[in-house]
């Protein structure tokens, strides 16, 4: 049986930009929601909640850019010269925030200011120009002979801002939930309301994009309302449903199924952008066979892929089981 | 696309990589150093070793951070600003690159956690095989970006179809010919220069008057790399460059600012000169008859291929890969020179209170991480100006932005590294000003490292407030 190699590949990476989207979501949450937190202990404990972790938290990201020149090398040139300008801002947001975690620590007590704000505005940034990238790849993206032929600026429109605005909220409540979970006391108690506010924020991007993105492409609104409506009908339901147990959730103050849930509405806002570009790489006219690599490199990666991906799974998550539970004041190596 | 796109879109790639390149090189070193140190500690129980493990593990935390995020920017560079290269070899590049995502930067990531924040969480078995996995994922590292990057030197085993490579033979892409050279080369470099940073710090401290056992195990330790292995790093550098002469001969020739052949003449070695590539010739040149075929050839009066033997568009710039090069070769052989009075002071049982020497030893802390970088310039620039050497020109390699695009990013890379890195070598700096301290546990206290500071510099003292809640 000859095995669709494209379609394996559009599935890793697919598989590969969710778990950075969870993962690295809230750990960008957390530099997003600083503001709320002056309180230096609070911020020591906030950010030591994820220092273990982080890094192999954006290697997804690493993955997600290399998977995607391996298996579509002409998607990824076309998607990264076209949204050359946000990706770049990204990257170097990320710089500040990711040498926070480092910096913060080794800094006097007079210079730790300058890294969390550098925190706080790396998290913001580089969250607020991946929901910008997202927006403008789902506009769609002009090629002619796998060359970029749009402008410098086309990324920015109202759609791609809000998309930015949008994936701020979706990570501060990623972080919130799970401050709920690995935090205690008056830290947890106002990520409790914090939480509340940011689901139902959520919940309004939600809906605002579904309805938003049917207007910028009649395939996209022919997918969700044409014939194919009712068998995709679950997935507005099943947004409702996690909202709802969200609430509850937060309501009863239970630690970790408010993160579960959220994890559970991301996961379906995920889904339903994917669902509105598929079967498309480069939208909106390059499909995924069209940008595939041959046969001879998705082959040989996909080796690679098929046997690591599920030992990294294995040691990532002993990697949280080893660092599970409460953290507190005055933990950390530093 | 203008040619002063083109320049600024080389320059950008040519500074964020030259940042980038020294904190992996650190950090092979590093991992492979705190790996051993673990090994011994367990070995021996000797107290003075998990003190050096804590010192430099936190420097190795620091020097990691800082390669992960210089590292992002690489990984989306290549589509950013050459997407006329990713479009050409991405078929062959991105696999190998997405093997070393998958073989070596998640296995770093996903034990560094428990390697640096772990001491409490898990016993110390577990502990050393996390660092095991760690310097063993930097190892992997290095030996696919130096597949991907010979490659690039030395293509082999692919097709061009319809102006795009197609991979033919992966095991003639992964072992091209300068691959086992410069894997060798570059690891050992980073090997090298991480024993003369631990050398540098601990001469340091010997001359501070701190000699603990911790300050002279490091001192030693280091020494001993740099007399083992600088010399071997002479000889592998030499295989190397056969390499070259025999793969990229326009290369040598410009190493060696190398002009044209008369019939029946050696080659000399220029040992200085000032190569001018718009008169074609060699100014200044102070020569040695028969060397260049000595060295080159080993033979007396065979010539080595000469600059003129291509045409000007197919010639790398001279003046800059003559002077890289020798610079490189310069720091070497001063490597070499401290290595073998190190072993002479240790065998007069002098090693630890030599001042002068000390002092030497001080100034060659940064001297591997500047070779690295002189070399990767010699190699770098020496292959332009091809981007895949013989197949796709540099020019043809860049992602058409205007000049403007180009321009505006390059300047926020360099605002943001200078000041971003810049700001981590300074704090690189204070945790090596500060001795490797005895009383260090496991759990140690998050102002640890301040204390300590202050100690040894009084003058910043008065910046320290008693008791401060940050988040002002």
């Amino acid at each position: 049986m000859e095995a669709n190699l494209p379609l394996i590949w559009a599935g890793i990476i697919l598989f590969g930009i969710m778990m950075y989207i969870i993962m690295d979501g809230f750990d960008l949450g957390i530099g997003i929601l600083y503001p709320f937190f002056s309180d230096r202990h609070d911020r020591d404990v906030m950010m030591n909640t994820v220092a273990p972790v982080w890094d192999g938290n954006e290697t997804w990201l690493v993955l997600g850019g290399a998977g995607l020149l391996a298996a579509f090398p002409q998607a990824y040139s076309i998607i990264l010269s076209a949204l050359y300008l946000p990706l770049i801002f990204m990257l170097m947001a990320l710089i500040f925030r990711g040498v926070a975690f480092e910096f913060r620590f080794k800094a006097r007590d007079h210079e730790r200011h300058f890294w969390d704000k550098a925190f706080i505005g790396g998290s913001m940034t580089a969250t607020f120009f991946q929901g910008v990238t997202l927006g403008a790849y789902i506009r769609g993206i002009p090629a002619v002979n796998g060359v970029y032929t749009g402008g410098a600026l086309d990324w920015l429109t109202p759609f791609s801002l809000f998309t930015g605005v949008g994936l701020l909220a979706t990570y501060a409540l990623l972080g919130s939930t799970w401050l709920v979970m690995k935090t205690s006391g008056d830290l947890q108690a106002t990520c409790y309301r914090l939480s509340r506010v940011l689901g139902l924020v959520l919940l309004a991007i939600i809906a605002i994009i579904s309805l938003w993105t049917p207007f910028i492409d009649s395939r996209i609104a022919a997918r969700w309302f044409g014939p194919d409506m009712w068998t995709l009908l679950p997935i507005p339901l099943l947004v409702l449903f996690c909202f709802y147990q969200l609430q509850r959730a937060l309501a009863r103050k239970a630690e970790v199924w408010p993160f579960v849930f959220t994890l559970g509405l991301v996961f379906l806002g995920y889904v339903g952008l994917g669902i509105s570009v598929w079967p498309n790489i480069v939208p909106p006219d390059i499909s995924i066979q069209a940008a595939s690599a041959p046969p001879q490199s998705q082959g040989f990666a996909l080796v690679g892929a098929v046997v690591i991906i599920p030992i990294i799974l294995i040691y990532t998550a002993w990697g949280y089981y080893v660092f599970r539970g409460k953290v507190h004041a005055g933990e950390g190596y530093h | 696309m203008s040619v002063l796109a083109l320049d600024l879109a080389r320059i950008q790639f040519g500074f964020t990589i030259s940042f980038h390149i020294v904190f992996p090189a650190i950090t092979i070193g590093m991992a492979s150093y705190l790996a051993v140190l673990e090994g011994l500690w367990l070995k021996t129980k000797q107290a003075h070793y998990l003190e050096l493990y804590r010192y430099w593990s936190r420097i190795f935390a620091l020097t990691f951070g800082m390669g992960v995020v210089s590292g992002l920017v690489m990984a989306y560079q290549f589509g950013t600003n050459w997407s006329g290269f990713s479009n050409y070899a991405g078929s062959v590049t991105g696999p190998l690159l997405a093997y070393e995502v998958l073989t070596a930067f998640f296995l770093e990531a996903g034990f560094l956690g428990v390697m640096l924040f772990g001491w409490n969480k898990v016993g110390p078995g577990l502990h050393f095989v996390s660092t095991l996995m760690v310097a063993v994922g930097t190892l992997i590292s290095a030996t696919w970006i130096l597949a991907s990057n010979s490659w690039m030197h030395t293509p082999q085993g692919v097709a061009l179809v319809d102006g795009r490579l197609i991979p033919v033979d992966w095991w003639q892409i992964v072992f091209n010919p300068s691959f086992p050279y410069r894997l060798m080369h570059m690891v050992v470099a980073a090997y090298l220069a991480t024993a003369l940073l631990v050398v540098a710090v601990g001469a340091w401290h010997l001359l501070r008057g701190t000699a603990t056992k911790a300050v002279r195990t490091m001192f030693s330790m280091g020494m001993w790399m740099a007399l083992l292995v600088a010399p071997v790093q002479a000889v592998i550098g030499d295989f190397h460059g056969l390499n070259t002469l025999e793969y990229q001969p326009a290369k040598i020739a410009a190493i060696e600012g190398h002009w044209e052949n008369k019939p029946g003449e050696a080659t000399p070695l220029i040992l200085f000169g000032w190569p001018d590539m718009a008169a074609e010739k060699t100014h200044f040149a102070l020569e040695i008859p028969h060397l260049g075929s000595l060295v080159l050839r080993h033979s007396w009066d065979a010539p080595i291929p000469a600059l003129k033997e291509f045409a000007p568009e197919d010639r790398p710039n001279a003046t800059i890969v003559f002077w890289s090069f020798r610079i490189m070769v310069g720091l070497g052989m001063l490597m070499i020179l401290l290595g073998v009075v190190s072993a002479w002071l240790r065998w007069r049982g002098r090693l630890y209170d030599t001042k002068p020497f000390l002092r030497f030893a001080l100034c060659m802390g940064p001297a591997g991480v500047l070779a690295i970088l002189a070399g990767w310039y010699t190699t770098e620039i020496g292959r332009q100006p091809w981007v895949v050497y013989g197949m796709l020109r540099t020019a043809d390699a860049v992602t058409p932005h205007s000049a403007a695009e180009v321009g505006l990013t390059l300047v926020l890379f360099v605002v943001v590294y200078l000041l971003v890195f810049g700001a981590g070598v300074a704090y690189l700096l204070r945790l090596m000003r500060v001795a490797p301290q005895p009383d260090e546990t496991p759990a140690s206290t998050p102002d640890l490292e301040e204390d300590h500071v202050f100690t040894l510099a009084p003058e910043f003292s008065a910046d320290k407030p008693g008791s401060t809640e940050g988040g002002r």
